[in-house]
């Protein structure tokens, strides 16, 4: 299909994006959730601020005991990133199952955690891996922790003229272990049921999921069930059990709630598993 | 004649100009003048029309006309018609009921996207605009969607004078008492009840036609993307419009991908041919990929119980069938065919079967039309067969492979041993099904495989091997034959071979090119057959003004049927220039011989070449007395019977016994297409046919829901096969020659999507038996929830919704 007509701008800086930011406009990205919607007339605004190439948004580095992701780096980025693949390597391997090449090197973490899709890869990750989410507005900068950015359907703590500028991820000691396990619906390859897990030396796990329920979730339940355990088969097994328990689940023709539960358990095991 | 090019890889000719983007597609094309073209479609599938308000519509900037069902109705135009009709049993004509360019007010839509009013505006963008503000006063009525429930008492009608909303019923076969008989003395009964399930055809390009008159020629040219330009003219221009066919010019330019979908006349075609008489001005009309899913016509669509009975020794003894054919809301072009001559008649498959009943119901819905998709009518009889075998063999605790060889046909050549009768209409023309079997099961290992599924099991795995054997009819289609079973259009082929002065060929075929290569393959047939260089031959197709006639490709009748049109032609040219040859050689026609592009005479090295005989023939200065200058001969080949491409297709799986996900690990796929021009064309198509069968069984399926929207009509929620969900296919090839054509070809373009589905479902149910659960059926395509669902109910037979 076809969108309406609108205006396009492509600021230089987050300053000017944030100044021609109203209710009429759209922050465009890399598009590939928003174009889509445009096509198909479903979203229809007046104007599109561009902010794919402002410099400010791009890159990743190491900053005071922190890894900070810029809003505009593509999942590509990501997947190729050094310092990633050295403290976070979840990340750069699950920036590798998002969409196809095409995807990965036009879609932007940022994007995807504004967009909220209930079944967007990176949720999962950042909640696990305790990251925040830094907004930026006409009057300043603001900082959400993941676990609270995601309220709901594509929908999150992002406020009218607010752009995400970065995501914030703690350096994680030594001998952290994290993995990232997906069941990838056919057709979008979006997740059906998407796992991660950060295990700490201290032996505390933090578990989120993504594709279960209509928004990204910590799954505390889990948690719990893993406290001051080792992982053994039957600790692991009797954890994974627990998983999404009491969460509203999503239902599509690939699978119903109950078979999402079930592969939530599976796609926990197995996560836990990988990080055991 | 040389054997230079033929049975050789050459590469595509066409591709260079297609993967660096220079394709000229319908959409491509601009023409001065040119307005847009965009549809106001029923959101509902069933709904009475009560009024439609355009005034707000034609204010909005830069809109050029509107027209309405009335508008249509009242130029007297009634609607695309069927070119294939089928009678009820009991000889009553079917029910052929009108398909409207638009729907009227006071009527009722029939199927989500059902068009009830067109805008034409000077660009895209603006028609689409103002295609929203058309004010529709719908009145939502019942809808249903299932051929089966669709015939149950109390259903909503679809058209009022189809009552019960059949198009037809139908048999084909034994008489049903024979039948009836012959599996109450059955040993052994193996019956499955399922569905085959709905398919979205995906052409990469979506549907799209220009309409352009002309008012100082007085001629239309219709631009479309289909797949048989001048079948699309006599259609349009004979049951349409009215328009004389000579005032008709259709191109068919670059087309990408049809599988089936671009066969038929659609609506729009005729629409912005008739429309852009009205405004004098050419319209454009592109299909969103949106309206592609929801309106190109589907494929598939059965619902069926088949019973096979074996006696105690597992020799097959009788097959008793009743299938549901899902129409949708019209009949498409040749929908009446699919289930019936292209389906019934094929239920011979491989085996000896000696008697074999069909009851068969056409069914209307408010869906979009179910027509012939790659394989059409064969893949669901092979699924059928085949998946009766492997279940069958199961049951009787047999080898798959052992119980199909014990039922196999013969091997016969067609020429000392004649052609095989069945029980179904048909006759064979030669087949070797041994041995493409017996090759794949070498290439498979049998009981190595069995080995490995033992050991995988041990270790907490489930492996599975499926098989499946085909037999399909291609090369449609002798004339006679098909005019008898109710064809309304003869299904030869034409070919004009214009050899130029110079001694270049200009080849012009009324089959189409939509990426099966014939620019590559017919250039190779014409080259060896003249004995001169590929470079010097052009392939044109695609333009009724250019071609004398055509019927165009589908039914994988290409080169069996358009590629024997060629060599007519050639014959002629060759025959012509010999006697322009003797003349200059001052030696008689008897003494000469064709080699190598040119005229020897025997025993000596005197010597003419094609070139000079071409210049002769151009300027007969020195020439024979009483003969016409020129060579330029035109064909008409009508085949003498249907060709019977056959083969064995091997797939094993491993099944997640935790998700029930499916990976398919390897497939075999051992072919026999008759004479090859061009391995690497038939491998291309065998691949694309094979990822397309592959993905009816694990992947793609139309899912309309009870009030007939279609739920998944985008790349989103409708699961293509992609690489990775494929192995690297393991190909080999038998070759049996077609006795009854020159090139002795059966056809390759259909193979691969017909053998390949049950191969895969057979493996997935193999895997689960061989882990306990005695599992009948999993309705396609297995999601990975129906196997697992499979696993945990361990029942006998997952019924359809
Ligand atoms: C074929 C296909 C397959 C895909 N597969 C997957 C997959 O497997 N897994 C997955 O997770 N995703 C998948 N995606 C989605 C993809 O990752 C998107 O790129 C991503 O979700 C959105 O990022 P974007 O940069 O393209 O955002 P855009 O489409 O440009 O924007 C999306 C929304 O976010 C807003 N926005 C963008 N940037 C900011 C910002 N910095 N601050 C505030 N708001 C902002 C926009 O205004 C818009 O509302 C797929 C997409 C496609 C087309």
């Amino acid at each position: 299909m076809i969108p309406y007509a609108f205006d396009y701008t492509r600021p230089e800086s987050v300053e000017e994006a944030l100044d021609l930011l109203d209710d009429d406009a759209k922050l465009l990205a890399g598009g590939h959730s928003l174009v889509p919607a445009l096509k198909l007339r479903l979203s229809a605004p007046g104007r599109l601020i561009d902010i794919a190439r402002i410099p400010s948004l791009k890159g990743i580095r190491e900053e005071n005991g922190e890894i900070v992701i810029g809003a505009g780096t593509t999942h590509a980025e990501i997947m190729k990133s050094d310092l990633l693949k050295q403290h976070l390597p979840m990340f750069a391997e699950g920036a590798a199952l998002i969409g196809d090449p095409m995807v990965r090197h036009k879609g932007t973490i940022g994007g995807s955690l504004a967009h909220a899709d209930p079944s967007a890869d990176w949720p999962a990750m950042v909640i696990a891996a305790d990251g925040e989410v830094v907004l930026r507005g006409r009057n300043g900068s603001r900082s959400v922790a993941a676990a609270d950015f995601f309220i709901g359907f594509y929908s999150t703590a992002l406020e009218e003229g607010e752009i995400i500028t970065e995501i914030r991820l703690p350096v994680p000691a030594e001998g952290t272990r994290m993995n990232y396990q997906k069941f990838a619906q056919p057709a979008s390859r979006f997740a059906i049921v998407g796992c991660a897990v950060v295990r700490h030396p201290d032996g505390s796990v933090r578990v989120a999921f993504t594709g279960v329920s209509d928004a990204p979730f910590r799954d505390t339940g889990v948690e719990e069930a893993l406290s001051g355990q080792q992982l053994t088969d039957d600790v692991i097994e009797a954890a994974a059990a627990k998983a999404a328990e009491g969460v509203s689940l999503n239902s599509d023709h690939f699978a119903s709630e109950e078979y999402r539960q079930h592969l939530a358990r599976v796609y926990c095991k197995r996560a836990l598993n990988a990080v055991a | 004649m040389s054997n230079k090019y033929i049975g050789q890889s050459v590469k595509r000719l066409e591709d260079k100009r297609f993967i660096t983007g220079k394709g000229r597609y319908t959409d491509d094309i601009k023409l001065p003048g040119m307005t847009y073209a965009s549809f106001v479609r029923s959101p509902y599938a069933h709904a009475r029309v009560n009024r439609i308000d355009t005034s707000a519509a034609k204010d909005m900037p830069g809109v050029v006309a509107i027209f309405t069902g009335d508008d249509i109705a009242s130029a007297g135009i009634v609607g695309v018609p069927t070119g294939w009709q089928v009678n009820f049993r009991n000889g009553d004509t079917m029910k052929e009921p009108p398909h409207p360019l638009l729907v009227p007010t006071g009527s009722t839509v029939k199927h989500i996207g059902d068009p009830v009013a067109v805008i034409i505006a000077d660009s895209r963008e603006a028609a689409f605009d103002a295609s929203e503000a058309v004010e529709v006063d719908w009145e939502e009525l019942p809808a249903v969607v299932s051929a089966y429930k669709a015939t149950q008492e109390g259903a909503p009608q679809v058209h009022p004078d189809a009552p019960g909303n059949l198009a037809f019923d139908w048999e084909i076969g034994n008489p049903i008492d024979e039948v009836n008989e012959a599996i109450e003395q059955s040993a052994h009964v193996t019956t499955l009840e399922f569905v085959n399930q709905r398919l979205v055809p995906n052409a990469i390009e979506p549907r799209a036609y220009i309409g352009h008159y002309d008012e100082v020629s007085d001629k239309y040219t219709l631009y479309t993307s289909t797949q048989n330009p001048h079948l699309i003219r006599l259609l349009m221009c004979a049951f349409v419009l009215g328009i004389p066919e000579h005032k008709v010019r259709v191109l068919g330019p670059d087309v990408g991908g049809g599988f089936g979908s671009k066969i038929y006349h659609y609506t729009e075609e005729a629409l912005v041919t008739w429309a852009s008489k009205q405004i004098r001005r050419p319209i454009k009309w592109t299909e969103t990929r949106s309206e592609a899913f929801m309106l190109d016509a589907h494929g598939r669509d059965h619902i069926t119980k088949a019973e096979m009975g074996f006696d105690a020794e597992g020799n097959i003894k009788a097959l008793r069938i009743k299938t549901y054919a899902n129409l949708g809301a019209y009949l498409s072009t040749f929908a009446p065919a699919v289930p019936t001559y292209l389906h019934g008649t094929l239920l011979q498959g491989l085996y000896t079967t000696p008697k074999i009943h069909l009851d068969l119901y056409g069914v209307f819905t408010h869906t979009v039309a179910v027509d012939a998709y790659r394989g059409a009518g064969r893949p669901e009889a092979t699924y059928l067969l085949e998946r009766m075998l492997d279940l069958a063999a199961l049951e009787m605790g047999k080898n798959p492979v052992q119980l199909r060889k014990q039922n196999f046909i013969p091997s016969f050549d067609g020429v000392e041993q004649p052609g095989y009768q069945t029980q179904v209409a048909l006759q064979y023309d030669s087949g070797n099904y041994h041995g493409v079997l017996d090759r794949a099961v070498e290439m498979l290992g049998y009981d190595e495989f069995r080995q490995m599924q033992q050991e995988a099991n041990q270790n907490g795995k489930l492996l599975g091997v499926g098989f499946s054997t085909y037999i399909e009819a291609c090369g449609i289609a002798p004339s006679a034959v098909v005019g008898a079973l109710g064809a309304r259009a003869g299904l030869y082929e034409s070919a004009q071979v214009r050899v130029q002065p110079t001694g270049k060929v200009s080849v012009f075929t009324g089959a189409h090119s939509h990426g099966q290569g014939h620019v590559t393959t017919f250039a190779q047939v014409v080259a060896d057959k003249l004995g001169i260089a590929m470079e010097d031959i052009d392939i044109i197709h695609g333009d009724s003004d250019a071609v004398a006639f055509g019927m165009g490709t589908y039914g994988s009748r290409s080169l069996a049927v358009g590629g024997s049109a060629i060599v007519k032609s050639i014959d002629k040219v060759l025959e012509k220039g010999a006697k322009i040859a003797a003349h200059k050689l001052e030696c008689s026609v008897d003494d000469l011989e064709y080699a190598e592009g040119k005229w020897t005479v025997k025993g000596t090295d005197k010597s003419i070449s094609f070139g000079d005989v071409a210049l002769t023939a151009y300027v007969p200065h020195v020439y024979p007395q009483g003969l016409e200058p020129g060579l330029d001969f035109s064909s008409f080949y009508d085949p003498a019977n249907f060709t019977y491409p056959f083969g064995c297709h091997i797939a094993i799986v491993e099944v997640d016994k935790e998700t029930g996900r499916v990976k398919l690990k390897r497939f075999i796929a051992v072919d026999d297409v008759g004479n090859v021009i061009n391995p690497m064309i038939v491998d291309g198509q065998i691949h694309g046919g094979l990822a397309q069968g592959i993905g009816q069984a694990l992947l793609e399926e139309a899912i309309y829901d009870e009030n007939g929207q279609l739920t998944n009509g985008s790349y989103m929620d409708y699961a293509m096969p992609r690489a990775d969900d494929l192995p690297s296919f393991e190909l080999d090839r038998q070759v049996t020659p077609c006795p009854h054509n020159p090139l002795g070809v059966k056809g390759a373009g259909e193979a691969g999507c017909i053998g390949s589905t049950p191969a895969v479902v057979n493996a997935v149910i193999d895997a689960l038996w061989s882990g306990g659960h005695k599992v009948k059926d999993i309705r396609m395509p297995l999601t990975s929830e129906r196997v697992w669902r499979a696993m945990q109910e361990q029942n006998t037979q997952i019924l359809h919704s």
